[in-house]
């Protein structure tokens, strides 16, 4: 009998850890997550405006209807990335996900306070090489560190009614994210 | 030999229990923590690099993006505010205001997470297409059957849910409920 109790615990106590184990491994093994969604549809480094979710299909599940999105796989090993999106007549949102979609940093057009959001991504690595009198002079540049090497950026303007629609498709495929040499 | 059998009785459990409970958090969308207000539920935290391992096995396996905290904050409700799973056939009213954000956006999914699908097109509302009262407050009529007023079209779908998403709000991971969250009411009407 007590035996038998034994065996149940020491089952039950190995199954939370089989549990524990494979929750946190799932999601380096999934192999439909956004990133592998995504890498048929865009090029490495590019700004590319998404097609609008319908009924039928989208290429994100649960993405937001009444915006434009477009979206950008970067890959950071050949140096950071400067991002450029012009915000939309009403709301624009740039969020920055891993390679494992990790939503690490997003921000508004009201936070970002001007025209154009314009940010400088980079790893952790590439940031500690940007010589520090070049980030005083540029006291305004928002450097952002990326986590993982690679990963997704998403650009969103709303369209607040449908008839808008044309204007957020153009807001969000004016945005560009290229590598920071060529930009200057 | 009463050892082996022990054991292999043992690990045969571990794996059942494990992998099940595994499986079940997965499919049933199960996550850690996390606000809820009324029929409403929110992760904020699943809009930062702090997100918990359960939201974020779901939103791989799902293959979405959670939306960052520094944009906006889901809520969704998958039952009305008595408990009933909400059904396309029958009447619901969404009823009230929401937290203060710049924008927010109503929309309807099946459960598989696609949009639901009817004649006019129509699967969601923004803030500024909804009709509201003299205070601000709005009300929301979803249902299989047009309704005056601001109507979501169902097309009589067996199950759905609402996302209610704010944009460029307070509404953050130090947010509770109360006086400063009102969340409209979910209400179910007559069924078919």
């Amino acid at each position: 009998m007590i035996r038998a109790l034994l065996v149940l615990f020491i089952g039950a106590v190995l199954g939370g850890i089989v549990h524990l184990g494979t929750i946190l491994y799932l999601p380096r093994t999934a192999t439909n997550d956004a990133y592998a969604r995504l890498t048929p549809l865009l090029p490495v480094n590019s700004m590319k405006l998404l097609p609008q979710p319908t009924p039928e299909s989208a290429v994100l599940p649960l993405s937001d209807p009444a915006f434009a999105t477009a979206a950008c796989r970067y890959d950071l090993s050949g140096g950071p990335l400067k991002l450029l999106a012009p915000v939309s007549q009403a709301y624009t949102a740039v969020s920055f996900y891993t390679r494992y979609g990790v939503a690490y940093y997003a921000i508004n057009d009201r936070a970002a306070g001007r025209r154009v959001i314009e940010l400088d991504l980079m790893t952790a690595a590439q940031h500690a090489e940007v010589p520090e009198d070049e980030e005083v002079t540029a006291a305004d540049r928002l450097i952002v560190e990326s986590p993982t090497t690679t990963g997704l950026i998403l650009v969103r303007a709303l369209s607040p009614e449908p008839s808008l629609m044309p204007m957020a498709q153009r807001a969000a495929t004016a945005a560009k994210c290229q590598p920071s040499e060529k930009a200057k | 030999m009463r050892l082996v059998l022990g054991s292999l009785i043992c690990f045969a459990l571990a794996a059942a229990i494990g992998l099940g409970l595994t499986w079940l958090s997965v499919s049933r969308g199960f996550t850690a923590g996390g606000l809820t207000i009324g029929a409403w539920t929110a992760q904020p935290k699943a809009g930062t690099a702090d997100i918990d391992p359960y939201s974020r096995a779901v939103i791989e396996r799902n293959g979405t993006l959670p939306i960052g905290i520094g944009d906006g904050v889901t809520f969704a409700a998958r039952t009305d505010d008595a408990g009933h799973p909400l059904d396309g056939r029958c009447d619901v009213m969404l009823e009230g205001t929401t937290p203060q954000a710049r924008f927010f956006t109503v929309t309807l999914y099946t459960p598989e997470g696609n949009l639901i699908s009817n004649i006019l097109k129509r699967s969601g509302f923004t803030s500024q297409e909804l009709i509201r009262n003299g205070d601000g407050s709005f009300r929301i009529s979803i249902g299989p059957k047009v309704r005056p007023g601001n109507w979501l079209p169902t097309g009589g779908v067996e199950r759905y849910f609402i996302l209610l998403r704010l944009y460029d709000t307070p509404v953050g991971i130090q947010t509770r409920a109360g006086r400063e969250t009102p969340m409209p009411s979910v209400t179910r009407g007559a069924c078919r």
